[in-house]
C-alpha cells in the first residue's frame, strides 16, 4: 500500500517542499515507466520465450518487447553490446555442441574430418540462441532503464521489507567494487612478481593470493558497511519515511496484469496441447 | 555527557582485551582527542563509545557506558542514534550506496527513523548548511572526492541530531586537500559547541580543535589532560604518536638555542 493510504498511482514526489531534483524520472517515456512494470515486462518476455520455443516466437518477442522499446528509450546500442556480451559464451558453446553433436541429426551440412555438422543441430542451436537473446535482452533492457534506487523505493512503497530490498540492491552494486579491488590487487601482486600469465596451472596457483584478499576485503567491508547502516538507524523496526516514489498509473497496473494473464494463458494453452509448437 | 566507566572490551575470539579499564568522559560542548599508535585501540574505543560494540560487532564489554548519567546497556542501536553518532575512516563504506543524490544520502538516517517528511527535509538542509556542502545536494555521492564523501558521511550523521559525535580518524584516507576540507568543517562544528570525541593520528588537527586529549597504548589510557599539555608531552613519541608541528618547531627552536616564545608570536 502507499504511504498514509494514498493511492499508489499518485505521482511523485510526495511533498511540495521537497527539492525538485529528487527522483529524476529518466530521459525517455520507457525510463519513466514504473520499475515494477519494466520488471514484469522483462520477466514475462523471458518466460514466454522459453514457453513458446522455436525461433519465430522468441524472435517476435525480441522485436516487440525488447528492440522497439530499447530504440524508443535510446539505449539500443548499449543494449546490443551488453546483452551480446552476456549471452555470447553460452551462445557459442550451444552452437558448437549442437551443430556437430546433435543426436539423431541426419541432414548433413558439411564435414570436418571425423565430425559432421547437421541441419537439425543448426536449427536446434538457433532455437536456443533465440531464447537466450530474448532472456538476456529483456533483463538488460530493465537494467539499463531502471535505477536501483527507483526499484528499491517502489518495492518498499509496496510493502517489501526495506532491509530486503536494500540488501539485494547493495549486493548487486558491490560487484563492480569487487572487480575494481581485484584488479588493484592483481596489479599490486604482479608488481611484486606474482605470475598471473602463463600456463593454466600456474595461473590457477597465481589466483590464490588474489582471491583471498578480495574475499577478506569484502568481508571486512561488509562488516564496516553494516555497522555504518546500524549507526544510521537502519535496523529500527517499522516503516521508514520515503521522500518520493516512482510514479505509477492505473493503465500500467492494468498492463501488468494483462501481461501476467497472457503469460498464464500461454502456459495453459501449451501444456493442454491447444497451441502446437511454432517453427 | 558521555562517560566510560572502567570499560574493558574483548573481541569475540580474541585472546586479549583490546581496551583495558578505560575511564573517560566527554562533556557537552567539549572536543576530546584520542591519540595512539595503530592497534592501540582507538577504533575499539570509538566502537564502544558509540554503542556499536558489542551491538553490531561481537565481543565482551565490562564496565559501563553512561550517557547523561544513564547506563545504556539495555538500549538497541537505533535507540542510541539520537544520543551518539559515529563516523569511520573509510568514506566509501559509510555511504549507503543506494542513494542517487547527496541530499538523499544525508536524509537517509532521518528517513530510517521514520520522521515526517518536513522534518527529514529540514534536518537534511540544516546539516548540509552546517558543513557548507549544500552545493553538492544534487550530486551522485559515489562520484565525489574522498574529502567531499567524508563530509557527506558526517552530514548524514549530523542529520540524526546526535547529542555526541564520535569520529574515528575521519581524515585518515584523505589527501591533504580533503583533510583540510574536513578539518575546517570539524573546527566549525567544534567552535559551534558540538560534543566530539575524535580519534586521529594527525595531531595538528587535534591541536587545532581539541580541549582535552588522551593517549592510548595497548588498550590502556596513558596520558590524559589539557590538549596543549598532552600534545607537548615528551613521552608522546614513545607511544608512537607524532608531535604536532608547532610542538616540533618549539622543540627544535629551543634545541638550537632560540627562544621558543618568539615562535609563539607568529603561530596561528
Ligand atoms: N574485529 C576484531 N577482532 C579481534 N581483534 C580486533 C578486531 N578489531 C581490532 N582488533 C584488535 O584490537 C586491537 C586494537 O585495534 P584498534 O582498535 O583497531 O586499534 P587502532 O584503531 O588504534 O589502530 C588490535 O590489537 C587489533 O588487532
Ligand atoms: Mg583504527
Amino acid at each position: 500500500m502507499a504511504r498514509s493510504g494514498q493511492p499508489i498511482s499518485e505521482a511523485a514526489p510526495l511533498s511540495g517542499r521537497l527539492p525538485t531534483f529528487l527522483g529524476n524520472p529518466g530521459p525517455s517515456a520507457f525510463h519513466r515507466l514504473n520499475p515494477l512494470t519494466k520488471l514484469v515486462l522483462a520477466t514475462v518476455t523471458a518466460v514466454a520465450a522459453v514457453v513458446l520455443g522455436g525461433i519465430v516466437g522468441p524472435a517476435v518477442l525480441l522485436l516487440i518487447a525488447v528492440a522497439i522499446p530499447a530504440a524508443g528509450a535510446g539505449v539500443l546500442g548499449r543494449l546490443l553490446r551488453t546483452s551480446l556480451l552476456l549471452s555470447l559464451p553460452i551462445a557459442i558453446s550451444a552452437l558448437l555442441v549442437n551443430l556437430f553433436f546433435f543426436p539423431g541429426g541426419r541432414d548433413v551440412l558439411f564435414q570436418i574430418g571425423p565430425i559432421t555438422a547437421t541441419r537439425e543441430g543448426l536449427v536446434f542451436a538457433l532455437e536456443i540462441l533465440a531464447r537466450i537473446l530474448a532472456i538476456s535482452g529483456g533483463i538488460t533492457l530493465f537494467y539499463l532503464t531502471t535505477s536501483p534506487q527507483a526499484l528499491v523505493t517502489d518495492l518498499e512503497r509496496r510493502g517489501v521489507s526495506p532491509r530486503l530490498a536494500f540488501v539485494a540492491s547493495a549486493s548487486v552494486q558491490t560487484v563492480p567494487a569487487m572487480v575494481e579491488r581485484a584488479s588493484t590487487i592483481v596489479a599490486a601482486q604482479r608488481a611484486r612478481g606474482l605470475d598471473t600469465e602463463g600456463g593454466v596451472v600456474r595461473r590457477l596457483r597465481g589466483l590464490v593470493p588474489i582471491v583471498a584478499p578480495v574475499i577478506m576485503g569484502s568481508i571486512a567491508e561488509v562488516e564496516e558497511r553494516s555497522m555504518a547502516l546500524e549507526a544510521r538507524g537502519f535496523t529500527r523496526p517499522g516503516r521508514r519515511t520515503l521522500l518520493w516514489a516512482p510514479a505509477d498509473t492505473p493503465v500500467q497496473r492494468l498492463a501488468r496484469w494483462l501481461l501476467i494473464f497472457c503469460l498464464a494463458g500461454l502456459i495453459v494453452a501449451r501444456s493442454a496441447g491447444v497451441l502446437g509448437p511454432l517453427p | 555527557m558521555l562517560r566510560l566507566e572502567s570499560v574493558s572490551y574483548r573481541y569475540a575470539g580474541a585472546e586479549r582485551a583490546s581496551l583495558r579499564d578505560i575511564d573517560l568522559r566527554l562533556e557537552y560542548g567539549e572536543v576530546l582527542g584520542v591519540v595512539g599508535a595503530s592497534e592501540a585501540g582507538k577504533t575499539t574505543l570509538c566502537l564502544v563509545a558509540s554503542g556499536l560494540a558489542p551491538r553490531a560487532i561481537r565481543g565482551t564489554l565490562t564496565g559501563r557506558l553512561l550517557i547523561d548519567g544513564i547506563d545504556v546497556a539495555g538500549q538497541r542501536m537505533h535507540e542510541l542514534t539520537a544520543l551518539v553518532g559515529v563516523c569511520f575512516q573509510d568514506p566509501a563504506t559509510q555511504l549507503s550506496g543506494v542513494n542517487a543524490t547527496v541530499f538523499e544520502e544525508v536524509a537517509f538516517g532521518p528517513m530510517n527513523l521514520g520522521l515526517p517528511v518536513e522534518e527529514v527535509v529540514e534536518r537534511t538542509t540544516d546539516s548540509l548548511a552546517a558543513l557548507r556542502i549544500g552545493h553538492l545536494s544534487e550530486r551522485d555521492p559515489a562520484r565525489l572526492s574522498g574529502g567531499q564523501m567524508q563530509l557527506v558521511a558526517i552530514g548524514g550523521l549530523l542529520a540524526m541530531r546526535p547529542a555526541h559525535l564520535v569520529l574515528d580518524e575521519p581524515t585518515a584516507q584523505l589527501d591533504p586537500a580533503g583533510t583540510s576540507l574536513v578539518a575546517d568543517a570539524l573546527a566549525r562544528l567544534a567552535s559551534g559547541g558540538s560534543s566530539i570525541l575524535i580519534a586521529e593520528q594527525k595531531t595538528d588537527l587535534l591541536a587545532r580543535i581539541c580541549d582535552r586529549v588522551v593517549a592510548l597504548d595497548h588498550g590502556g589510557l596513558r596520558l590524559s589532560g589539557q590538549s596543549r599539555a598532552v600534545l607537548a608531552d615528551p613521552s608522546l613519541q614513545a607511544l608512537g604518536v607524532e608531535e604536532p608541528s608547532i610542538v616540533r618547531l618549539r622543540r627544535l627552536a629551543s634545541e638550537a638555542g632560540e627562544d621558543p616564545a618568539r615562535l609563539e608570536e607568529e603561530a596561528p
